[in-house]
């Protein structure tokens, strides 16, 4: 699903109130008949994962912040694998020796792809992607756009809600549209 | 006691004016390089010496009453005043860190100090001013050093590294898991002024509490066993009051929905804020 809208029409606002990022004033989001409260917020989370449009990388390798969100007791009972992190980056045009790059050495685009690469390990269900490729060329971008589409195929249940100021690229990647008309808070 | 007291040569008004003189340099210095700082340092003079006789008379009166009640109410007067400064220190505040940090100060620095009265240098009565006031002093001194210095780092490391800490919480962290970090941080950033004083102490520093009761006639062996003691106390309630602080502070900038509330910050508003901006002379160096 598309959210599309100018900048500042609260594209990225609606984003992280699904996940539960920012309180909302009305309305509600469910997962399976649940709100984010009955899931308990980071379990909500851990399905529904928001990705930011400035990707935030932490401390240390690209292998690190892949491996990190696997210390978190959300995710007790499953195990990082340095193969699939591999294989997901070699998806996105990256050799394996780049899990062993600085994350504070990255590019904007690279952080994106760690960051992408990031939520998919954890196997959410919902991803929301705001402006995924912003940073990335063009064939980085589709790749990642590839990705994406085989990633929602692989598994029913699974869905993506993605914001872009590439209307060609929503039309691509997302088969319905919701048009922000730039609410005034 | 009293057998001590004779040990030292009384200081009359007279020694002090004449101790005032050594300002001389300051001033001369401040006239020369035009520092433009002769009023401010008439003012901190004359308000140090002010402070400094009052509660010499304080002390005096509740010494001589020799009650609990008196010595405890200033007990809490000093825990009061220590927590208003630990917050004076801040650069963020958020609302209720006033509350916060008399419940981390007097918490940690009561504490502290009272199991070392009662079960270490078991002073009988426990209350005894002659011990309570001077030790609480030197713990409630330090701890507020320590409890602003990491409560600042805490909300500083929120707020420079918001997005890192939103991207585990979106991942699926709790609260806790997305602050750990910073709370770290501000722990190790708290206790630094304790362990690096603890490292130079007797090589370079000759701590002002030992060197007073060694002015006043005991001997330095006895003056270095009470200097050990109250380092340790001050270790100790510096990280006990650093850490309810920090935990407080935890529960105001993230609400129960594992949210990072930086909208609850502010920057000082209060009338202390107001008066320093107001008023240059007040600003406290240390």
């Amino acid at each position: 699903m598309a959210l599309a809208g100018p900048t500042g029409s609260g594209k990225t606002l609606l984003l992280r109130a699904i996940a539960g990022l920012d309180r909302v004033d009305e309305g509600r989001v469910e997962l399976s008949g649940r709100t984010a409260r009955q899931w308990s917020p980071p379990a909500f989370r851990a399905q529904v994962t928001y990705l930011h449009q400035r990707p935030a990388l932490w401390g240390g390798t690209v292998e690190a912040n892949l491996e990190a969100p696997f210390a978190l007791k959300t995710n007790a009972n499953r195990r990082f694998d340095k193969d699939r992190a591999a294989a997901l980056l070699d998806r996105l045009g990256r050799k394996a020796a780049f899990l062993e790059a600085r994350a504070a050495n990255l590019s904007g685009g690279e952080a994106q792809v760690v960051a992408l690469v990031r939520a998919l390990l954890v196997d959410p269900r919902v991803l929301l992607l705001d402006e995924p490729t912003a940073s990335l060329d063009r064939a980085s971008a589709a790749r990642a756009e590839a990705l994406l589409a085989s990633w929602v195929a692989e598994e029913p249940g699974r869905a993506l809600i993605w914001t872009s100021h590439d209307p060609d690229q929503l039309a691509r990647a997302t088969d319905r549209r919701i048009d922000v008309e730039g609410w005034k808070p | 006691m009293e057998a001590v007291n004779a040990g030292y040569l009384r200081l009359d008004t007279v020694h002090v004016a004449l101790s005032a003189l050594l300002l001389l340099a300051n001033v001369l210095l401040s006239w020369f390089l035009r520092l433009g700082l002769g009023a401010r340092l008439l003012v901190v003079s004359v308000r140090m010496t002010v402070q400094l006789v009052l509660i010499g008379y304080v002390l005096d009166w509740i010494f001589s009453l020799d009650r609990p009640l008196e010595v405890v109410i200033l007990a809490f007067v000093m825990a009061t005043l220590a927590s208003v400064a630990a917050v004076g220190r801040t650069s963020r505040r958020f609302a209720g860190v006033y509350l916060d940090s008399l419940v981390s100060v007097l918490g940690s620095a009561f504490l502290v100090t009272g199991i070392s009265l009662v079960g270490i240098i078991d002073v009988r009565p426990w209350w005894d001013a002659h011990y309570l006031v001077p030790l609480l002093g030197m713990v409630l001194g330090n701890a507020l050093t320590g409890i602003s210095l990491s409560v600042d780092r805490f909300v500083e490391g929120l707020e420079d590294r918001r997005d890192g800490i939103e991207a585990r919480l979106a991942l699926g962290a709790t609260s806790w898991e997305a602050a750990l970090e910073e709370v770290r941080g501000a722990i190790r950033t708290g206790m630094i002024p304790t362990l690096n004083s603890m490292a130079v102490m007797g090589l370079v520093s000759l701590p002002g509490m030992m060197t007073g009761q060694i002015l006043a006639g005991a001997a330095p062996g006895d003056a270095v066993r009470y200097q050990i003691v109250i380092m340790f106390m001050i270790a100790s309630a510096t990280a006990l009051g650093m850490l309810a602080m920090v935990a407080l502070a935890f529960r105001t900038v993230f609400d129960r929905a594992h949210r990072l509330r930086l909208d609850r910050l502010r920057t000082p508003t209060d009338w202390i804020a107001w008066t320093r901006r107001r008023l240059p002379w007040s600003q406290r160096s240390g």
